[in-house]
């Protein structure tokens, strides 16, 4: 169980039920943002007049016109308070856990084309394993790369899926398999 | 009788070695998923997807169905033994099966809860068996304009009935629709949505999407919150033997937990949420020792765990019929069917007697084998249960990666999944449902294409959808479930003046 930390002062989240929530404003920005962008590109459709009567921008209107409604529903209870739990609310996330897996994962894409799926595997396992308090680098990254070569010889071997593959990949089916690598 | 003979056909498919082999594949990993928390029937079959390149129809289902219902054996272990859910559905077993855990009858909790499984899933599954031929012979009856109000009344359902706020639910919704329609519209050929981007025009892969929201956004809202207190795992004590009282006091919920379930998860509505509650409380009410619940009534486990897995069989009843899925996995499913240019629906169980038959066949054999593989074997799943969380969520961040990434070895995927990944965060962290998303993704291209059809058929009548007395009738209980709950509250805030909502976990 995690015990609910303290809320900080400053956050205008710990006045109660009272006044606008900022969290779920944001959210409710976006949600009416994503509205308008739907409805901005569906007039980018073209439309053929053969297709007039229900083209292809029938439901795209229909669902920025939903979703502008539901980011409207949402931005009033954003205005009155807010619609989290009061658990929820006061919880703070812990931002430090969330910095390492977020790094593990950023670092994960730039790596994988690079080098391979093995070692990008091997750093976001670290990361995230990191971010969940584990302290032992050494030991995750050996976890790490057994996780990636099962993951590897599950996917790719037995599901047929081609991953590219990198430095330690190919060393590892020269060592296993002979000389090619496929 | 028609359908007995073509479930004996179904046997003799399911039964064949490499089909038995699928089935305890299939049951094994479903129970491991269920087991652990952070991981689900829909992220797993997501990241198998790409199996149905592979492997014949009839193989991929089994595999994938025994997924689903080992699932939901395997929830109520970790929902018992850690009183953290592993499965959304096996909440309200944490609130009893928990408390007998703790006062040393773990031993009969998980016993109840593995029989009352096996039970509602047999039962299910039989109603399945009959109750399938009946709705196809009334769904052959239905046109475009029906299947559209069909669609709608799923979608209603889904999302305002049972998330704890129809505003959120349907905005869940309607992002998952928006997904659906990024890509090349299939009867113009138009690129919706793409904005310029030419890996947007085949459409964003639901495996990105599941993945995404379950693994990558779930990990996240975890380590958000997790602060290295690790939850206790009560030790299996006491035998899994029950007694003669348990018995006598776990057949009748056992037997009324799948009357709920199996009804409630068959109708469009689907989810097992309702029903366990709604099992819950009628335990609760009928049993002779009420003052036990809360601290370890085994009724309350009893019926929760027959409710949850009568409705997932249930779910598979208007999957199968008539296409429409009403859960992440069943939608997920849905898309698995797509990818082998399989349209389910009434003309399903013609066209593909052998599939379906099968399939259903070898619900019965995996319930057989769920069963051994949750009672005498259940020593190996609490070892599962140790697996320190920072390996466990690394772990299923690797897969999730070098599952989505062998789709097309982009780096954009990644990029998209990540992306999504952050928006699932948000969607858990501000209390967003995120099934209604990958519902709306798979239904809502299938809800366009009915939608243009009954238009075309009528000539761009719009009142067709009213006139239609399917559809309409329909449409009618769609309003009603949308506005009904709403009313009823109204209703009772008026009647009784703030109850304070019973229940303690």
């Amino acid at each position: 169980m995690t015990a609910p930390q303290a809320s900080q002062p400053e956050s205008l989240v710990a006045s109660p039920r009272s006044g606008l929530a900022v969290g779920e404003f944001c959210i409710a920005l976006g949600a009416l943002a994503l509205a308008a962008v739907i409805l901005w590109q569906t007039f980018e459709i073209p439309v053929s007049p053969l297709y007039a009567k229900v083209g292809p921008t029938v439901m795209p209107l229909f669902t920025a016109f939903g979703m502008g409604l539901l980011g409207a529903l949402l931005m009033v209870s954003a205005l009155r308070g807010g619609w989290q739990t009061e658990e929820e609310r006061e919880a703070t996330p812990d931002t430090v856990a969330l910095f390492w897996v977020a790094t593990g994962l950023i670092l994960n894409v730039l790596l994988i084309s690079q080098t391979g799926f093995a070692l990008a595997s091997i750093v976001l396992f670290v990361c995230t394993a990191r971010g969940f308090g584990s302290r032992a680098i050494v030991r995750d990254a050996l976890i790490g790369l057994a996780f990636a070569l099962i993951a590897y010889f599950g996917f790719a071997k037995t599901l047929g899926i081609n991953i590219g593959a990198g430095i330690i990949e190919n060393l590892l089916e020269r060592v296993f398999f002979g000389s090619t690598p496929n | 009788m028609h359908a007995f003979e073509q479930l004996l056909h179904g046997f003799a498919v399911a039964l064949t070695p490499v089909n038995l082999m699928w089935c305890l594949v299939g049951t094994t990993l479903g129970t491991a998923i269920g087991v652990l928390p952070g991981l689900g029937p829909a992220l797993t079959i997501a990241l198998l997807l790409p199996i149905t390149f592979k492997v014949e129809p009839t193989a991929a289902f089994i595999l994938f169905a025994g997924i689903y219902y080992g699932a939901m054996y395997g929830g109520s272990t970790t929902s018992i033994l850690l009183n953290t859910p592993g499965e959304s559905a096996t909440i309200v077993t944490a609130l009893e099966g928990n408390k007998m855990a703790r006062s040393g009858r773990a031993g009969a909790a998980l016993a109840t809860s593995a029989i009352g499984s096996f039970v509602a899933g047999t039962i299910g599954t039989l109603g399945i068996t009959f109750l399938a031929p009946i709705v196809v012979e009334w769904a052959l009856k239905f046109g475009p304009a029906d299947y559209f109000a069909l669609m709608l009344l799923a979608f209603v359902t889904v999302t305002a009935v049972l998330g704890s706020s129809a505003v959120r639910g349907l905005a869940a919704l309607f992002f998952g629709i928006w997904l659906g329609l990024i890509g090349v519209d299939l009867q113009t050929g138009q690129a919706r949505f793409t904005f310029g981007v030419p890996e947007l025009l085949d459409g964003i892969n639901v495996i990105i999407v599941a993945v995404g929201l379950f693994a990558v956004g779930e990990t996240l809202y975890v380590a958000s919150r997790y602060k290295s207190g690790t939850d206790e795992i009560i030790p299996l004590k006491g035998s899994l033997w029950m007694t003669r009282e348990e018995w006598a006091r776990s057949w009748k919920p056992w037997l009324r937990g799948t009357a709920l379930g199996f009804p409630i998860g068959a109708m469009p509505a689907g989810g097992a949420e309702i029903p366990t509650f709604l099992s819950y409380f009628l335990e609760k009410k009928l049993s002779t020792k009420p003052e036990e619940f809360g601290h370890g009534a085994i009724e309350g486990v009893a019926g929760p765990e027959a409710a949850n897995n009568a409705s997932a069989a249930g779910v598979l009843v208007p999957m199968l019929t008539l296409g429409l899925p009403t859960s992440a996995t069943a939608a997920i499913m849905l898309s698995a069917f797509q990818s082998y240019g399989i349209n389910p629906g009434p003309l399903l169980f013609e066209s593909q007697g052998q599939l379906v038959w099968g399939l259903i066949a070898s619900l019965f054999i995996g319930n057989v084998m769920l069963l051994v593989l949750n009672l005498p074997m259940i020593g190996l799943w609490v070892k599962m249960l140790r697996i320190p969380a920072p390996l466990l969520y690394a772990g299923i961040l690797v897969f999730a990666t070098i599952g989505t990434y062998g789709i097309t070895q982009s780096p954009v995927d990644l990029v998209l999944l990540y992306l999504i990944g952050g928006l699932g965060y948000l969607m858990r962290r501000y209390d967003f449902p995120t099934a209604p998303v990958i519902i709306g993704m798979i239904l809502g291209p299938l809800a366009e294409q009915n939608f243009r059809q009954a238009m075309t058929i009528s000539a761009g009548d719009w009142t067709v959808f009213f006139t239609r007395p399917i559809s309409a009738t329909i449409l009618a209980l769609a309003l009603l479930a949308l506005a009904g709950p709403k009313l009823l509250g109204l209703w009772q805030s008026f009647r009784m003046p703030a109850e304070p909502m019973g229940g303690d976990a």
